[in-house]
């Protein structure tokens, strides 16, 4: 029987928006797995990392307690997945900090009453990776592997937001571990040793600080290159898209030669399970998996 | 200096700690610092602090109120979470970082060119319109934020990310004259507004 989870995509997974190809493949990744993504109508952004500035405290917590208040409603019962890590960090603080304070939860629900809603902060809030490993498992996510990776070299790039504050599956925040195991899962070889997996990429600051945020991600992508690495893989759209989309810039700045592709995890996972280049998004990276792309077209 | 400000001070007189901890999110928890300095260390950016965290906390007890709130420091937390995972003493320093940032905008008094400032407020224009994102609005939106001829620069000299970006149908080159956003952006409008009354009123910034 399908899982049936209450899903928030966030906007960078619209259509044409710059994580539209994750969401293709975590569409893929879900019909073999069984899982019922239930849309939250009418979502709106979180926030995001930035929010906080010009938003203020109260004001963010009502972004993400409408998107709950909806999702309360429409989908009762079920768990809220967020596929984008800052999405789901968002979110999951307004649940806890709702959950912990009922002067915060009056005024939210004040606030909410001008849109006709109301929130409970009922529903848990978890990321899509935690469903993976939590309610399936690395040894069930093995299972389907038609075209296993193998021999495919795969940095894990797990970033800052799907592992600290909150972490995954009460891993450590200076070495979790969980990318490597679904790399394995899917038959690929995890490259332990990189040592820049929790690096943060800048966030939002790649556009407002680019200089700053280009010399981090310059060594994200380094220890890649040095421990042998085909391709790097990650959960986080930000992340995805800042280690990706500026490899040009940096190679004109630092003189290096940077043309590494970086997927994400439901990529990998479509593709070890029969996806196509299409189902598995692969025709939406920038710098394109040859390797990937093999795999699935045989 | 603006009026709001004044009156704040005022009402404060020199209690600088004291106004942090009523009107910043999270500011009760400074007093906890005991200065051993891990989340200075742990910050990616932290060369580019003129004042780390550890060095605003102590500014804030000893009533450096000018300096911390005008300070562009707190504008390059990147939101990695690392100084909140490592503090010993359980601060949520990120989240104080963010409450200074906001709190110094609100009292219009943070450093009025820091990019990050603006790419914020930009941004938090963009979402609270229409409900969600529209990427090429913001980014044009912060490329052409210094007028005409700085933004054809700035898009030129991003013109390899966009044109990546638009090939690999990751971009909405029709974005600019799509409405898009949520269905109900009256009702989320309404709700920001109230909440924005809401929390100016119990800060006494009303």
């Amino acid at each position: 029987m399908a899982k049936e989870y209450s899903f928030y995509p966030g906007c960078s997974s619209e259509r044409k928006a710059s994580a539209s190809n994750y969401m293709t493949s975590v569409e893929s990744m879900c019909e073999t797995l069984g899982i019922k993504l239930n849309q939250i109508p009418d979502w709106n952004c979180c926030g995001a990392s930035i929010g906080y500035a010009e938003g203020g405290e109260l004001p963010r917590h009502v972004m993400n307690a409408r998107n709950m208040a909806l999702s309360e409603a429409a989908n009762p019962g079920q768990d809220i997945i967020a596929t984008c890590a800052a999405c789901w960090l968002g979110t999951r603080e307004t649940s806890e900090r709702l959950r912990s304070s009922d002067s915060l939860m009056a005024d939210t629900n004040e606030a909410l009453k001008e849109a006709g809603l109301e929130v409970k902060a009922n529903q848990e809030v978890r990321h899509m990776v935690e469903v993976l490993i939590e309610d399936f498992g690395y040894e069930e996510l093995a299972k389907p592997v038609t075209k296993p990776l193998q021999g495919i070299k795969i940095a894990g790039y797990v970033g800052c937001q799907t592992n600290r504050p909150f972490g995954i599956d009460g891993e450590s925040f200076e070495n979790p571990k969980y990318l490597d195991k679904l790399v394995e899962a899917v038959g690929a070889e995890p490259i332990e040793a990189y040592d820049q997996k929790v690096t943060c990429c800048g966030g939002a600051l790649a556009f407002s600080e680019p200089d700053k945020s280009q010399a981090l991600i310059k060594n994200i992508i380094e220890s890649a290159y040095d421990h042998g690495a085909e391709m790097i893989v990650t959960p986080c759209p930000v992340c995805q898209m800042n280690v990706e989309v500026y490899q040009h810039q940096i190679n004109r700045k630092y003189n290096t030669r940077f043309n590494i592709p970086v997927m994400y995890y439901s990529q990998l996972m479509s593709v070890a399970y029969g996806g196509s280049v299409k189902q598995a998004g692969l025709n939406g990276n920038i710098v394109r998996s040859k390797k990937l792309e093999e795999v699935a077209a045989k | 200096m603006s009026d709001k400000n004044a009156e704040i001070m005022q009402k404060y007189h020199n209690d600088f700690l004291k106004e942090v901890e009523a009107n910043v999110e999270e500011g009760d928890s400074v007093s906890m610092c005991m200065q051993c300095g891990v989340c200075s260390g742990s910050c990616p950016l932290g060369d580019a602090w003129e004042h780390p965290p550890q060095e605003i906390f102590m500014m804030i007890r000893a009533g450096k109120r000018e300096v911390v709130l005008t300070s562009d420091s707190m504008w390059m937390c990147t939101s990695c979470y690392s100084c909140i995972v490592r503090c010993p003493s359980g601060l949520p320093v990120t989240h104080i970082m963010h409450g200074l940032a906001n709190y110094a905008n609100r009292l219009d008094i943070a450093p009025k060119m820091n990019p990050t400032r603006r790419f914020a407020k930009i941004f938090w224009d963009n979402i609270a319109k229409t409900g969600r994102v529209n990427e090429l609005k913001l980014s044009l939106g912060l490329y052409f934020m210094d007028g005409f001829t700085g933004g054809i620069k700035n898009s030129l000299a991003m013109k390899e990310v966009g044109l990546g970006l638009l090939k690999s149908g990751r971009l909405d080159a029709m974005g600019l004259f799509k409405p898009g956003g949520i269905k109900d952006k009256t009702g989320l409008q309404k709700a920001l507004k109230k909440a924005r009354e809401i929390e100016d009123a119990r800060k006494g910034l009303s």
